[in-house]
C-alpha cells in the first residue's frame, strides 16, 4: 500500500514536470544560445570525450547536427554526462533537452514516462562472439555452449529465450562486470560471449588476440536506440526527428559534407528539397529553410557519420547491417521530404 | 673501549681487598642481541609464533612481489601512441600499459578544460599548493594571514580563475536596486552587506546608532569596490569555463578541498550545537547529524542530482557540481561533528569548571581552553575523516561528474586504447595517485599529533 502511494506521488509529481516542460523547447534553447544534450559517461563509439575532452561519437554527431540545424553552429552544445539512473529524470526537469544516450525505445518507457522516443539513430540488438577455431558459422551451432555474460540484465533472460525457443543446450556463466565477464572470455573460461552488438566489437579489441576471435551475424534481440525528448513539445520533436530523417536523404542522394555546395547547384528535385533551394520546409519546423544544408555542411550524412565513429573509419569496424539504407537492405528510411 | 673510573675509591673502600679500585672493563653486547641479528631476533623470530608469521609474510612477499616488478616495471610498455603497443605480441601479453597513461595524463588531470585555459588550472594548482605551505610550514611568516588567505583569498580566487566568472560579483549585487535589474538579489546582499558593517562595529564596541551608520558606509563602499573591481574583471577578460567541463584531478582536488575547508568549522559548530543546553540548537543538531549519518554518500548525491531538479522551478538550475560539492560538504560536516563531539567529551570536567571559574564566557572557554585540547586529541580522528572525504570524491562518477576515477574510467574504454592491459593499469596509476595524497595527510597528521604531544610524554 505504501508503496503503491509513493508510486502515486512520484507519477504525479513527475505528471506535473512533464506538463510545465511543455513549453516551448526550442525558443529556449534559442534564447540560452547553446542546446542542452544529455550523453552517455563514456561509450566508445556512440559518446566519449577523447584525449583533449572533446566529445565524439554516432550519437555526440546527432546532437551536433541538431545544434547546427539551430544556430548553423556545430559547437553550441552542452553534453551532459549522465548515468543510466538519472538520464530520465534530468530530460523530464528539463536540465536537458534532447536526450541522445543509447536509450532503447521501449513502449513502457514511451507511454509511462512523460517522453516520446524520436527515430532510431542506430539499431542494436544481442549478438554473439565466438573463437574463429570453433569453426560456427551462425548462433544456431551453439548447442551445448557456455556462454559468458553479465549478470543482472535483460542479456541474459534474451539469452535464455533465445536458447529455449530453439530447442538448444547452454550453461550461462554470469559476471558481475563486464569487464570480468571479457576476462573470463579471453581466459577461454566459454566458448561464447554475449551482450550488444555494438559492445562485442569494442569488447573484442580488448581481448589477447582480437583477430581469432569473430561476431556472429545472428541478433537475437531487439534494442532500437535513438534520441528522445519530452512529450507535449510537438515542434520540437518534429526538428529531432527530421534531423535524422534529413542525414538519412542527404546519404541517400549522395549529398556529402565534401559536395553539399556543389549540390545547391543541383537540378534533382529532392535534392533541392533538402537544401532549401526549393520550398519552405525549414519553415515549417520552426527554423531557416537551410536547416538541411547546415547539418551536412557542419556534420555530415548519416552515412558518413556512422562510419567515422563506429564504421570502417573507427577502429570498431562495426558493419553497416540493419543500419544500412532501406534501399541497400537495411532498415533506415526517411520519409519524403515534399 | 673501557670508560675507565680514574679517580681514587673513596676512603674507606681502600682496605677492603674485595672491591675492585677500577671499574670493569665494558664489554660488547652479545651478537645475539645486538646489530642486524639482534633486530632480526627481537622483532621477526622472538617467538615461534613470530618466526611462523615472518616466514608466511616472507613467503606471500616472494609470491607476489615479482609479479608486480614485473607487470608495473619490466615488462610495462612506456612508449606507443595506441592500442598497437599494447597488443599481444606472439600471445604473449604485456605488462602496465605506461603509454597510455602517458598519452592521456593531460586528460586525468584537467578532464575537458579548454586546453587553451589549462594555464589557468595550473595556477590554481599552485596557489593551493601555497597556501598549503603557507598553513603548514611552521616557521612561515604571518601564519595568520595565511589562514585569511587559504579561508577566504584562495576560494574565492579558484572559483574566479576555473570559472571565468567574477568571485566577487555579490559586491555589486546592491546596485541592481538602482538599476531596477534584480530587486530581491539587490535588496538580499544589501541587507548582508549592512550587516556586516554593522556587527564588525559592534564587536568593536560601538553604539547602536553610530553602527547603523557604519553599516550604511560598508554598504557603499562595498558596493562601490564591488562594481570597480567588475570593471577591472571584464578587463582581465578570462574566458568562462562552464563546470561541465571541468574533470580530472583538479576537480577531484576542488571537491575534497571544499570539504575539507567548509566540513571542519560546520563539525564543529554543530557539535558544539549536540551539546548545548539550548534545545532548539541541540535538536536540530541532533536531527541534522543523524539524518546524515543515517544515510549513505551516494543517496545524498543522488537526492542533490537527481530529485532536487524535480522540486525547482522550471527556469532555476542550480550548478551540477555545485550541488555535489553542498552534498558532500554537509554529509562531511556530519561525520566531522561527532569526531569533534568525542573530542569534547574526552576532556574532564574540571577544565570546563576551571574556565568557568576565571570568569570567561561561553565562546571564550571553547576557543581558548576546550577546542584546542579536545582538536588536539581527535587529529587522528579529524584526518581518518579527511582521506575518507578525500577518497569518497569518486563517487561523483556515479552522478556524471568526470573526477579524476572516472577522467580514467573513460579513457580506459576509449577504442584508440582497447588493449588487454590497460584497464589494469589505468586502476594501477589511480591507486598510485589515491595513495599519495592519502598517505601525504596521513604523514602530515602524524608529525602534527607528536609535535603536540611532547607534554603528554614525560
Amino acid at each position: 500500500m505504501k508503496k503503491l502511494m509513493m508510486s502515486v506521488a512520484l507519477g504525479a509529481a513527475l505528471g506535473m514536470v512533464a506538463g510545465a516542460a511543455s513549453a516551448q523547447t526550442l525558443n529556449q534553447v534559442k534564447t540560452r544560445g547553446v542546446l542542452q544534450c544529455g550523453s552517455n559517461t563514456g561509450l566508445a563509439g556512440f559518446g566519449q570525450p577523447d584525449a583533449q575532452g572533446n566529445w565524439t561519437g554516432l550519437d555526440v554527431d546527432f546532437c551536433r547536427a541538431v545544434a547546427a540545424a539551430i544556430f548553423n553552429d556545430a559547437a553550441k552544445v552542452k553534453f551532459v554526462p549522465l548515468s543510466a539512473k538519472d538520464r530520465f529524470t534530468a530530460l523530464q526537469s528539463g536540465e536537458v533537452d534532447v536526450l541522445v544516450r543509447n536509450t532503447t525505445w521501449t513502449m513502457s518507457r514511451d507511454t509511462s514516462l512523460g517522453l516520446e522516443f524520436g527515430p532510431v539513430n542506430y539499431y542494436d540488438g544481442q549478438g554473439f562472439m565466438v573463437r574463429k577455431k570453433l569453426k560456427i558459422a551462425s548462433a544456431m551451432e551453439l548447442s551445448g555452449a557456455s556462454v559468458c555474460t553479465q549478470q543482472g540484465t535483460t542479456t541474459e533472460l534474451n539469452l535464455a529465450d533465445f536458447f529455449r525457443a530453439n530447442k538448444l543446450k547452454y550453461e550461462v556463466v554470469t559476471f558481475a562486470t563486464s569487464d570480468e565477464t571479457t576476462k573470463a572470455y579471453d581466459a577461454g573460461r566459454c566458448d561464447a560471449f554475449t551482450t550488444d552488438a555494438s559492445g562485442l566489437y569494442s569488447e573484442r579489441l580488448r581481448l589477447t588476440n582480437p583477430d581469432d576471435h569473430m561476431v556472429l551475424p545472428e541478433i537475437i534481440s531487439k534494442e532500437p536506440l535513438g534520441p528522445a525528448w519530452r512529450h507535449g513539445d510537438n515542434q520540437w520533436g518534429d526538428i529531432i526527428k527530421w534531423t535524422h530523417y534529413a542525414m538519412l536523404t542527404a546519404e541517400e542522394l549522395g549529398v556529402t559534407k565534401a559536395n553539399v555546395d556543389e549540390q545547391l547547384k543541383s537540378t534533382n528535385p529532392d535534392v533541392k528539397r533538402l537544401l532549401g533551394t526549393e520550398g519552405k520546409f525549414g519553415e515549417a519546423i520552426g527554423l531557416t529553410n537551410d536547416w538541411a544544408y547546415r547539418i551536412i555542411k557542419h556534420v555530415g550524412n548519416y552515412g558518413e557519420v556512422f562510419e567515422k565513429n563506429v564504421g570502417q573509419g573507427s577502429r570498431l569496424k562495426i558493419a553497416r547491417g540493419v543500419n544500412a539504407l532501406w534501399n541497400k537492405g537495411g532498415l533506415q528510411y526517411a520519409p519524403p521530404i515534399r | 673501549m673501557s670508560t675507565e673510573m680514574s679517580s681514587a675509591p673513596p676512603s674507606g673502600t681502600a682496605s677492603r681487598a674485595y672491591v675492585r679500585a677500577a671499574a670493569a672493563q665494558v664489554l660488547p653486547p652479545p651478537v645475539a642481541t645486538s646489530g642486524l641479528i639482534g633486530w632480526l631476533r627481537t622483532n621477526l623470530f622472538s617467538s615461534p609464533g613470530n618466526t611462523l608469521l615472518t616466514l608466511l609474510a616472507l613467503l606471500i612477499a616472494f609470491w607476489i612481489i615479482p609479479g608486480f616488478v614485473r607487470f608495473l616495471i619490466t615488462d610495462a610498455v612506456w612508449s606507443g601512441a595506441d592500442r598497437e603497443a599494447c597488443v599481444a605480441k606472439g600471445g604473449v601479453l604485456p605488462g602496465a600499459c605506461w603509454a597510455f597513461v602517458k598519452d592521456r595524463l593531460a586528460y586525468f588531470i584537467y578532464g575537458a578544460y579548454p586546453v587553451e585555459s589549462r594555464w589557468r588550472a595550473d595556477l590554481f594548482f599552485l596557489l593551493g599548493a601555497l597556501g598549503i605551505g603557507w598553513l603548514l610550514w611552521l616557521n612561515a611568516p604571518r601564519r595568520d594571514l595565511g589562514l585569511v588567505y587559504f579561508l577566504v583569498v584562495l576560494p574565492l580566487a579558484v572559483y574566479g580563475l576555473l570559472s571565468g566568472r567574477n568571485p566577487l560579483a555579490f559586491l555589486a549585487y546592491p546596485y541592481d536596486l538602482v538599476t531596477g535589474r534584480s530587486v530581491i538579489l539587490g535588496l538580499v546582499f544589501a541587507a548582508l552587506l549592512f550587516l556586516a558593517g554593522f556587527l564588525v562595529a559592534r564587536s568593536e564596541g560601538v553604539r547602536a546608532g553610530r553602527a547603523a551608520l557604519f553599516g550604511l558606509a560598508a554598504l557603499v563602499i562595498l558596493t562601490a569596490a564591488g562594481l570597480a573591481f567588475e570593471r577591472l574583471w571584464g578587463a582581465i577578460g578570462l574566458a568562462p569555463v562552464d563546470t561541465a567541463r571541468w574533470g580530472g584531478l583538479m576537480v577531484t582536488l576542488v571537491v575534497a578541498g571544499v570539504g575539507i575547508v567548509a566540513s571542519l568549522p560546520l563539525g564543529i559548530l554543530l557539535a558544539l550545537g549536540r551539546r548545548s543546553k539550548l534545545p532548539v540548537i541541540k535538536f536540530f543538531s541532533v536531527l541534522f547529524i543523524e539524518f546524515v549519518r543515517g544515510v549513505p554518500l551516494i543517496t545524498v548525491l543522488f537526492m542533490a542530482n537527481t530529485m532536487l531538479p524535480l522540486f525547482l522551478p522550471d527556469d532555476i538550475t542550480v550548478d551540477k557540481l555545485l550541488r555535489a560539492l553542498v552534498g558532500i560538504a554537509l554529509f562531511a560536516s556530519a561525520y566531522m561533528a561527532e569526531v569533534v563531539r568525542a573530542g569534547l567529551q574526552a576532556l574532564p570536567k574540571g577544565q570546563y569548571e576551571g574556565a568557568m571559574a576565571v570568569g570567561l564566557g561561553y565562546w571564550q572557554m571553547m576557543r581558548l581552553i576546550i577546542l584546542p585540547q579536545a582538536l588536539k586529541v581527535t587529529i587522528p580522528n579529524i584526518v581518518n575523516t579527511y582521506i575518507g572525504l578525500f577518497k569518497d570524491t569518486s563517487l561523483l562518477l556515479i552522478v556524471g561528474i568526470f573526477d579524476f576515477l572516472k577522467a580514467i574510467e573513460t579513457a580506459r574504454i576509449d577504442p584508440q586504447w582497447a588493449a588487454p592491459t590497460v584497464s589494469a593499469t589505468g586502476y594501477a596509476f589511480a591507486a598510485i595517485v589515491y595513495f599519495i595524497f592519502c598517505y601525504g595527510m596521513a604523514s602530515y597528521a602524524r608529525a602534527t599529533e607528536r609535535r603536540l604531544s611532547k607534554a603528554d610524554k614525560r
